[in-house]
């Protein structure tokens, strides 16, 4: 038998820290740019995919732990080449999403795939949640003068009661006489004005649903949802698929979204409400098909005798939708902001001018009727948006 | 005298209490309801006559509304595929309304793929939504986008039920005028 000559003490040294080096260098090299892989993830992956949720296609947290590097690589920059090599494992989670394909990344390079595969490794990086901390003491406030202006009002009370009752000074009783019919004609119009005026009309709606976070804070178009503003005489309430583009993805709140008035649980709770009526199972990602309306109160609300089309003004009169709804984008629950009332109408019918430029259609009308009144512009009450048949027939 | 006195306390005391029960989640009180409630079905009411108690009804099935034409590649990749390689715009030049378009665009696409076309949206930029693509990443057609903008793909829904199939168009070319400037 032969016998092997053994490394000298040194050397065997000098092996194994070379070995050692050799582990750690290897080990930094695969470890990637957390940051820039975050960027990455963020502009090409995440429209499909969610660190620890399932989205169109699988969570990606972690996912080192269950596929290789090499085959990361090779399945992100062409998935189909993979798949068509007859790769057991690209085959099965194609035929898991039910064969929709993962789009190709050709541009991305090795380099950005460890990046990015880094980013998935990293342990995800929690906010700190800060909470909001808004004052509540102006409510009080409000209260105490009330209580002042009641009190007002049952000293008076007293005064006239004990002129009636006790007092024989016939012109104390005459002037008490026409104070209280002041009062009622005061009151009496108020009462008689406000028949009819919803003006401030906030009924509680079935899902707490917030303008202030869509149309404000997130800066999405009215029209988006109202999308049939534009064409017809409804400005439409969205049906729950246009709520789903958004709360197919959006199934939670962010904590900066809630306020001191509304938790974030709340807000959470009203997206499954929502979720609850489109019949969207959130665990699964699917539709259950089992649906139900969600009965909204409706709140602007004209007469049936009064026409109003919401085309004629937003297409055509290219008016702001908050001219008459007032400011939408601020208000966490809707409200009526103006009275509806027919010389509010016209108010804004005799004010607004008509925009007459690049409309050849109506040049020789337009001009006609310039000359008739004797002005620049027509304003809409000219062009006939003060007869009664517009609106009323 | 004192009846006088006493009509004049009662009728006050009724318009006080009218004026201050003003209870913001009511209606007020309506002068002849029979003229201002409508007799007429109004839309999104609720209706006894139909089966799902809605005034709102889908289109029968089969019909084809005016003005709209009916559109025949399926919600799946092969009719993607197909739209991409045969669908074509059916606007004339002197249709395409390039304002229109982006007027529209401006309303229903801007939030999440950015003015420019560039994935850059505020929904994106909020961090509510993620991975919206350049228009100048993607190989896409004009039958591609209204393809898509009809069914949706991916994390995108059909926005078929807000826009009529003129307006889809007007989008078509204003997103393929945002990417030919993306590709400069």
């Amino acid at each position: 038998m032969k016998s092997v000559k053994k490394h000298s003490q040194v050397l065997r040294l000098a092996i194994t820290s070379l070995t050692f080096l050799f582990l750690f260098t290897f080990k930094l090299s695969a470890q990637g740019d957390v940051k820039a892989g975050k960027s990455l993830f963020n502009a090409n992956c995440a429209a499909c995919h969610k660190l620890d949720k399932k989205l169109v296609g699988p969570a990606l947290g972690k996912i080192s732990e269950r596929r290789e590097l090499e085959w990361l690589k090779a399945w992100i920059k062409d998935n189909n080449a993979l798949r068509a090599s007859g790769d057991a494992d690209a085959i099965a989670i194609y035929e898991e999403y039910k064969g929709s394909p993962m789009t190709a990344f050709p541009q991305l390079s090795d380099a950005d795939i460890v990046n990015i595969v880094s980013y998935l490794d990293a342990d995800p990086v929690k906010k700190a949640g800060a909470p909001v901390i808004a004052a509540a003491n102006e409510v009080e406030e409000e209260t105490s003068t009330e209580w002042i202006s009641y009190l007002v009002l049952l000293i008076i009370v007293g005064i006239v009661v004990w002129i009636f009752m006790k007092s024989d000074n016939t012109f104390l009783k005459i002037v008490a006489t026409i104070f209280l019919l002041f009062n009622l004609a005061y009151f009496g119009f108020t009462a008689l004005l406000s028949i009819g005026v919803d003006e401030g009309y906030q009924p509680v709606q079935p899902i707490a649903f917030s303008h202030r976070i869509h149309a404000g804070d997130n800066k999405i178009d009215c029209q988006y949802c109202h999308s049939s503003a534009k064409n017809s005489k409804s400005s439409g309430i969205p049906s729950v698929n246009v709520c789903m583009n958004c709360h197919k993805n959006i199934s939670e709140v962010a904590e900066e979204t809630a306020t001191a008035e509304h938790s974030k649980a709340f807000y959470d709770g009203e997206i499954q409400k929502l979720y609850k009526a489109a019949g969207w199972n959130s665990e699964t990602l699917e539709y259950t098909g089992e649906t139900e309306p969600i009965k909204w109160t409706r709140i602007h609300n004209l007469p049936d005798f009064a026409y109003y089309n919401h085309a004629q003004h937003v297409t055509v009169g290219g008016i702001k939708c908050q001219k008459c709804h007032g400011p939408v984008e601020e208000m966490e629950e809707l409200y009526q902001y103006s009275p509806l009332t027919m010389g509010w109408c016209i108010d804004c019918h005799k004010e607004t001018k008509v925009k007459m430029e690049g409309n050849g259609y109506y040049k020789n009308i337009h001009e006609d009727l310039s000359k008739k009144y004797g002005v620049d512009k027509v304003t809409v009450a000219q062009m006939g948006g003060k007869e009664c048949g517009k609106c009323h027939y | 005298m004192k009846n006088n006195i006493f009509k004049i306390v009662a009728l006050l005391v009724v318009s006080v209490v009218l004026t201050s029960c003003s209870d913001k989640t009511k209606r007020q009180v309506q002068f002849m309801p029979d003229m201002y409630v409508s007799v007429a079905y109004e839309p999104y009411g609720e209706n006894t006559a139909f089966a799902n108690g809605m005034d709102s009804q889908s289109p029968v099935e089969g019909t084809i509304a005016r003005g709209q034409v009916p559109y025949d590649y399926p919600n799946t990749n092969e009719g993607y595929e197909a739209a991409k390689k045969e669908l074509k715009s059916p606007l004339s030049v002197h249709e395409v309304n390039s304002a229109r378009g982006k007027s529209l665009y401006g309303i229903y696409c801007v939030v999440c793929h950015g003015k420019k076309g560039d994935g850059q949206g505020d929904l994106v930029k909020r961090e509510k939504f993620l991975g919206i693509p350049n228009y100048k990443d993607r190989d896409i057609t004009e039958g591609s986008i209204y393809h898509v903008i009809m069914h949706g793909r991916n994390l995108m829904g059909s926005h078929a039920s807000q826009l009529t199939g003129e307006e889809r168009w007007q989008i078509v070319k204003h997103v393929q005028t945002l990417r030919n400037d993306l590709l400069k």
